[in-house]
């Protein structure tokens, strides 16, 4: 009972996967000659299609460029807020933490429309420089959450110690909770990149130019122009999910431990 | 002491950035539901309570929304909930086939929703897709009384593992004795599960119930990859459609449709939390 339920799972979940990444290497009708098999005959077509035409490679770099700056900033951020809410005295840490938890409880839909009109009127909006601060913003606080949660359970003790040897609140930051938080930070990290990576909302709403797209936006606009060319859009979805996929592979614990720390937010 | 007051600096930065692009909007938004302000024009009127009075008495289109979340709500929560709990049960023990078939349960979570869509567009296409070419009749998404739940179907492959995980980590801090002293009094694998294994996953199972909840409500990107944009009725929810309104500079309108549905998230997380304590019998 147990082996063939998991069996049916397994299957489930990676027929279309395969099929998704064979696809990428098939032309039209050999895709639905042969849906499920390997490429017989591989092309690099889509690829070719895909990343020179269609300017995936630039979307491509916006991506990357959008996570490298508005990952590391929330972690630093958060981090700063994280460590205040672990030293502060009582009273002031439980309303600092108080401030941004209940950011938890508002979805985006409900920002998104004056966020909107006040990136427009700040000539922010349709720039990269835009969608990294409005990424930042709005996992500001889940990533304070979990990180001051962690740094929470750092013995006070190793703080007092820092300051006897004379460190300052700085230097206690960097050099004590900064490395004792590195776990929890790297979960942190894999979370807001798997968040950044792959938003849609904010790059729909706020990027109007093409050149400044990132990889959900190309996406879903190519499901407007190619509606049926399923290899391609297979190969957009490849182009998308191997950078995702590979991190997963090598750094498969952090994975688990920052999605799930995510969705323990209550 | 000194120390201590160099420690106010420290959130400064976050704070003020929260409180300029999160806090401050999410104020403007419910000011901006009391107009009828279209997005651009210099003038608006303030109309009061009239966008949710109309929201509440004379919107067909937010009622099909509304009613389609709530039908999609109730198909994720319940199919995710078992399912995931299902996995968990089976894999729960560590081996080295576990692990492996753990992590490829996990795998869908890392991909965006988009990508995700495309996928079940190609399975579900009626014409050349994955479950046509299997025999499988139907239209799927273009039926119109039940494309919501195939849509339900795609977001529950999505995150099954994700929550797999959280009840694993649940059956895995419930004590080895409790199960055994189960099996000395003579109960069989069903009973323990019964008895001693649902129980004590209460807590595991009311984050489950509350974060599906609260991702099918946000579940935007895979309607909008598997409907196109703005999806057909059969297949508009709540984010979509002050997607739709926003887009079609009824901006005062749209804000008044994103209060309803911040109380919309609020009062099912709510009633979950009553329902999770009166379960746990407190």
């Amino acid at each position: 009972m147990r082996r063939p339920l998991l069996a049916l799972y397994a299957l489930l979940i990676t027929v279309p996967l395969l099929v998704v990444l064979f696809g990428s290497f098939k032309t039209t009708p050999d895709l639905f000659a042969s849906p499920f098999g390997p490429p017989l005959s591989p092309t690099l077509a889509n690829y070719r299609e895909i990343l020179g035409d269609a300017g995936l490679l630039r979307v491509f770099g916006n991506s990357v460029l959008v996570v490298l700056v508005s990952v590391p900033a929330t972690l630093l951020l958060a981090s700063l807020v994280g460590y205040a809410v672990a030293r502060l005295p009582r009273w002031p840490s439980r309303v600092l933490f108080a401030v941004f938890a209940a950011g938890l409880a508002v979805p985006a839909q409900a920002m998104m429309i004056p966020q909107y009109v006040q990136f427009d009127r700040l000539g922010l909006r349709d720039s990269l420089a835009g969608l990294m601060l409005i990424n930042v913003v709005v996992t500001l606080p889940v990533a304070v959450f979990i990180l001051s949660g962690f740094m929470r359970t750092l013995p006070r003790e190793l703080f007092e110690a820092a300051a006897l040897d004379g460190a300052g609140s700085w230097a206690a930051y960097r050099r004590v909770a900064v490395p004792l938080s590195l776990p929890s930070l790297a979960a942190t990290a894999i979370f807001l990149l798997v968040m950044h990576w792959n938003d849609l909302l904010y790059p729909l709403l706020f990027i109007d130019d093409p050149a400044r797209r990132t990889l959900p936006l190309a996406l879903l606009d190519f499901s407007g122009e190619y509606l049926t060319d399923y290899p391609l859009l297979f190969t957009g979805v490849v182009v998308a999910s191997v950078p995702m996929v590979l991190l997963y592979a090598f750094l498969q614990r952090w994975f688990v431990a920052g999605i799930t720390a995510g969705a323990v937010k209550g | 002491m000194r120390r201590t007051w160099g420690l106010y600096l420290f959130p400064i930065p976050a704070l003020a950035l929260y409180l300029a692009f999160f806090v401050l909007p999410a104020a403007q938004g419910l000011q901006y539901a009391t107009t009828d302000w279209d997005g651009f024009s210099p003038g608006f009127n303030r109309v009061g309570a009239d966008n949710l009075v109309r929201i509440a008495t004379d919107d067909d289109q937010f009622a099909n929304a509304l009613g389609n979340n709530l039908t999609f709500l109730l198909a994720v929560v319940s199919g995710q909930t078992v399912l995931a709990l299902g996995l968990a049960v089976l894999l729960a023990a560590r081996s080295r086939g576990s692990t492996a078939l753990r992590a490829l349960f996990f795998l869908p979570t890392v991909l965006s929703s988009i990508s995700v869509a495309f996928v079940w567009r190609f399975v579900y296409d009626p014409n050349l897709g994955l479950l046509h070419s299997l025999g499988v009749p139907g239209t799927f998404l273009g039926d119109e009384d039940t494309a919501i739940l195939w849509v339900a179907v795609a977001q529950v492959w999505f995150h099954a593992g994700q929550m797999m995980v959280i009840f694993i980590a649940g059956i895995n801090q419930i004590p080895a004795e409790l199960h055994e002293a189960a099996h000395v009094d003579g109960a069989g694998r069903w009973q323990r599960f019964r008895f001693v294994t649902w129980p004590m996953l209460a807590p595991a199972t009311a984050l489950v119930v509350a974060y599906t909840t609260i991702q099918s409500f946000k579940a935007f990107d895979l309607i909008l990859g598997l409907a196109g944009n703005p999806p057909r009725s059969s297949l508009d929810i709540l984010s979509t459609r002050i997607y739709t309104t926003f887009a079609n500079s009824q901006l005062g309108y749209a804000a008044a449709e994103s209060v309803v549905f911040m109380v919309a998230i609020g009062v099912v997380t709510w009633l979950q939390g009553r329902a999770a304590r009166i379960g746990a019998g407190r």
